[in-house]
């Protein structure tokens, strides 16, 4: 039988610790990342409509009025910080660490993503209580259409965190399951990613321009 | 209707229904709705009853709904797309009906008018040629790769449901309620919320989210099985033409659906929750909409024509009997031309207030896509010449593509430019180059791969003579009613009016819907092929599977081909695999050895996706929020417990693969070799005599 190569994907590998697992792993995996570019898109198209808007408060409130700096420091934080803890748990997976080290670093992340989305939903609160609110201007429909996504995102990443787990604990690490932590992880550091966008060009980008 | 907004049933009333209408006010406007309606009601009436006559549902249930084999699951989509066309098809002779009517009004009203020329293009598009295409490719890629399934079985499934439940809610709303007026492209303001506010261009949204959904999958799950399943010694450059041309639509698919998922879910955001992206007041802008749509829209047009490339390479290729002529300049004409479609989308409103010099980019770059288009051409007309020339259904769809493509492709780049597309946009011109391309270059494509790969699904070939029929009639009747619409719209006559004035367009309209006419009879000729055909089965078994001495992979197995394609997953050596082999004649090797194979067991999650979803759809559409809310949270249940099921792979043992493939293999070396003169009788039951060099 061929060996698999020690990489079949970008990102961290399960390597040859695991070759039946590492195997099953490759097809799925470059599956999940050409989702990940489609979903990217998604995004872009989001951040391009949000370029497009940043003028069109039509007499509203404007990112001056509405974003708070403190709280996006805190959300970006929380978020790189569960990035960390999620590729600790990959680390735990990679290195045969105890079962219970990957399920315990998943409940961190989950945590952290909880935390994250508190902090996001009372930014959304005080945004409103300033008269923020979607249905204002098309500025801000351009920020509620982009920055809740990825919100959605990560809340959809939470409740697999969760699924996950429970599958770890029921089952085992067979080689399903490994395969699915790597795509976790991998969707979990996209959202990181697009968060990075999000400080820069919404925030930044609207503290700047709007 | 205000006071059942907040009932129930959302803001469903017995007002929803058309026969309300036709009581109210008889006229021929509300009979035709009805007699619409009433179709559909007798379909599914119909359909049920039989199902229940024969005791087939159990069958439908075990071999079909719940199975996870790509063949079946491909089958399954072209069934689907043929029902749908012959909607799409009824609603095309209508609406020219409609014009022939005039000059004056017709006995449409403007509305009904409007309905039926959106629910023409969306059904078209979305629900006749994109699962038209990918039935056709799911079934073949894995047989042409060389592979036993695609690369997720499962996820398929869910396409093939996504898919059929977003057309089934086009079907709903020829009985409840009303569908958009909006035309296939749904343009806001017109269909925000103020101008707007009935359930039509919600049944667009969702029918169009939740189809996207499932194209989406359907991409990135053939951009996988071609990237990581493709047979050893299937290189790149060894890759069947059709393949190259399915991986290139699924690169689309993956890059250009997001931009209509996108545009459709703003444009919901904006109806259901008040926001602005595309309203008239408070900072919305319409041409954001415009951009994205067209962003998806172009790149549209050359994921659903590509395949048809691909399927006319394979023919021409087989029934000249030559090697496909420049391969490597095919390669490259496919993958411009997919870069290219990127590159082009404001070609679709020039007229929408960009400047000059943005324009005249975007014309010339229109321009440049019709090279790599040139090319193929050429390289099909070269694969022909001197070939042992067969004319045969799917070639005879081939001839006919050639010479009407040309003419839709040319008056396409009259199109782009800008100066000319001043003068002729939004007319009837438009309306017969998108035909032109769309009828000659998609839809002859599939029905040429239909002719051409329906032994390989049924084992049976079809009927010849009645393929000709069909031929001749969807040709003569193509011509006959978008010819006229160029002269029509050049003399100023708009595309989408259900009243016109002007007498001199009243010839070019006759000879137009009796065009439509003949096209009507072009579709019952397709059904009549497919009846007489399945009647005289027993004289056109071709049990071995080569009918047509083919040339790619998919040939090389049984008709029908097992449901693990391969006994022995084959080696690649050479580009056109199985006529090399044929050629050395080593076609049909005796394995040493068989092995256990895992095929994916049946499941029923992409048929209850398919039912979630459209409740789901359905609830949105009429305002039932708890059924919406009930219906999501069932969605998200049923995956998630899904996820939970870890045997997903069943065993064929190898023993049974072995008898199989030996009592086969039997029939192999006792099967009489036909040559190509003896295709088209009985006495061809698959097995194709080498007579590559002989030219006569």
């Amino acid at each position: 039988m061929k060996r698999a190569p020690s990489h079949s994907y970008p990102g961290l590998n399960l390597g040859r610790r695991h070759e039946s697992a590492h195997k099953a792993t490759e097809v799925v995996t470059f599956g999940f990342w050409v989702f990940l570019m489609s979903d990217l898109v998604y995004f872009g198209l989001m951040f391009a409509i949000y370029i497009t808007m940043i003028d069109a408060q039509a007499g509203g409130p404007g990112p001056h009025e509405l974003f708070d700096l403190k709280s996006v420091f805190a959300q970006t934080m929380i978020l790189l910080t569960s990035s960390l803890t999620v590729g600790l748990a990959m680390l735990a997976l990679k290195y045969n660490l105890p079962r219970s080290r990957i399920v315990l670093w998943f409940g961190v992340t989950l945590v952290l993503g909880l935390s994250f989305l508190v902090l996001e939903i009372r930014d959304f609160m005080a945004m409103a209580e300033k008269g923020g609110i979607p249905q204002r201007s098309g500025f801000l429909s351009a920020f509620y259409g982009l920055v809740p996504l990825h919100g959605l995102h990560v809340s959809v990443g939470c409740l697999w965190l969760i699924v996950l787990g429970i599958q770890l604990r029921v089952f085992g690490l067979t080689d399903l399951l490994m395969s699915r932590v790597v795509r976790l992880a991998l969707f979990w550091h996209f959202l990181d990613l697009i968060w990075i966008g999000i400080i820069t060009i919404v925030y930044f980008g609207g503290l700047t321009y709007g | 209707m205000t006071s059942a907004e907040s009932g129930f049933f959302g803001r469903l009333s017995w007002d929803a229904f058309p026969l309300a209408g036709l009581i109210q006010t008889p006229n021929a406007n509300e009979i035709v709705a009805n007699t619409a309606a009433g179709i559909v009601i007798v379909g599914v009436v119909a359909v049920v009853g039989l199902l229940t006559w024969f005791r087939l549902w159990g069958p439908l249930w075990r071999d079909w709904l719940t199975s996870a084999d790509h063949k079946k699951i491909g089958i399954m989509y072209v069934v689907f797309a043929i029902v749908m066309l012959a909607r799409g098809v009824l609603e095309g002779v209508v609406m020219r009906a409609q014009q022939a009517a005039g000059p004056g009004d017709g006995f449409l009203e403007a509305e009904h008018f409007a309905e039926l020329f959106s629910t023409h293009g969306t059904i078209m598009i979305f629900f006749v040629a994109v699962p038209f295409v990918f039935g056709v490719a799911n079934f073949l890629v894995p047989l042409m790769i060389g592979a036993r399934d695609v690369a997720f079985p499962v996820m398929n499934q869910i396409s093939l449901g996504l898919t059929v439940s977003a057309g089934m809610m086009l079907m709903v709303s020829l009985v409840v309620g009303k569908f958009s007026t909006g035309g296939w492209t749904a343009y806001p303001p017109y269909t925000g919320a103020a101008f707007n506010p009935g359930v039509g261009p919600d049944y667009w949204i969702w029918a169009i989210v939740v189809s996207g959904i499932g194209t989406t999958l359907t991409g990135i799950n053939f951009a996988v099985t071609i990237y990581k399943l493709r047979a050893p010694g299937m290189t790149f450059m060894r890759l069947p033409m059709y393949c190259w041309t399915i991986i290139c639509s699924s690169i689309l698919i993956v890059f250009a659906m997001p931009p209509l998922g996108v545009a459709a879910l703003m444009l919901a955001a904006d109806r259901y929750l008040d926001f602005h992206f595309f309203t008239n007041d408070l900072g919305g802008n319409m041409m954001n909409y415009a951009n994205l749509f067209w962003l998806f829209g172009h790149p549209e047009v050359y994921l659903l024509v590509l395949p048809a490339y691909g399927i006319y390479s394979e023919v021409f290729a087989t029934f000249s009997a030559k090697r496909l002529y420049g391969y490597n300049s095919l390669v490259i004409a496919t993958m411009s031309i997919a870069v290219m479609s990127f590159t082009v989308w404001l070609h679709h409103f020039f007229t929408m207030g960009q400047s000059a010099l943005i324009n005249a980019v975007f014309g010339i770059a229109t321009m440049l896509i019709a090279i790599p288009t040139g090319v193929k051409v050429y390289d099909w007309m070269a694969t022909m010449f001197r070939g042992r020339i067969r004319f045969s259904v799917p070639m005879l769809y081939g001839l006919s593509f050639l010479m009407l493509f040309v003419i839709g492709g040319l008056s396409g780049v009259i199109l782009a430019n800008p100066t000319v597309d001043y003068q002729v946009h939004n007319t009837l011109f438009l309306v017969a180059h998108f035909h032109n391309v769309l009828l000659p270059g998609v839809l002859f494509g599939l029905l040429a791969g239909y002719n051409y790969w329906f032994p390989k699904a049924f084992g049976f070939r079809l009927n010849e003579f009645w393929g000709r029929v069909t031929v001749v009639l969807w040709t003569v009747g193509f011509m006959l009613t978008f010819l006229p619409l160029y002269f029509v719209g050049l003399m100023g006559m708009p595309r989408r009016s259900f009243s016109w004035e002007d007498p001199s367009f009243h010839p070019y309209m006759i000879v137009a819907v009796l065009g439509a006419l003949v096209i009507l009879a072009a579709l019952l000729s397709v059904i009549v092929q497919l009846w007489v055909s399945i009647r005289n089965r027993a004289n056109t078994r071709v049990p071995v599977g080569d009918p047509w001495d083919a040339r790619t992979l998919e040939w090389s197995t049984p008709a029908p081909p097992p449901p693990y394609n391969f006994a022995i997953i084959p080696q690649i050596t050479d580009r056109d695999n199985f006529a090399a082999a044929k050629e050395r004649g080593e076609a049909y090797p005796t394995p040493d050895a068989y092995e256990d194979i895992a095929m994916p067991r049946n499941t029923g999650i992409g048929f209850m996706l398919c039912v979630f979803s459209g409740v789901w759809m359905f609830a949105l559409v009429w305002w039932i929020w708890w059924l919406a809310a009930l219906m999501t949270v069932v969605m998200l249940v049923t995956f998630i417990a899904w996820t939970f099921k870890g045997d997903t792979e069943e065993i064929i043992s190898a023993e049974e693969v072995r008898k199989r493939h030996e009592a086969w293999l039997d029939l192999v070396h006792t099967s009489t070799p036909v040559d190509r003169d003896d295709e088209t009788t009985p006495e061809n039951l698959g097995l194709a005599r080498p007579d590559l060099e002989v030219v006569t």
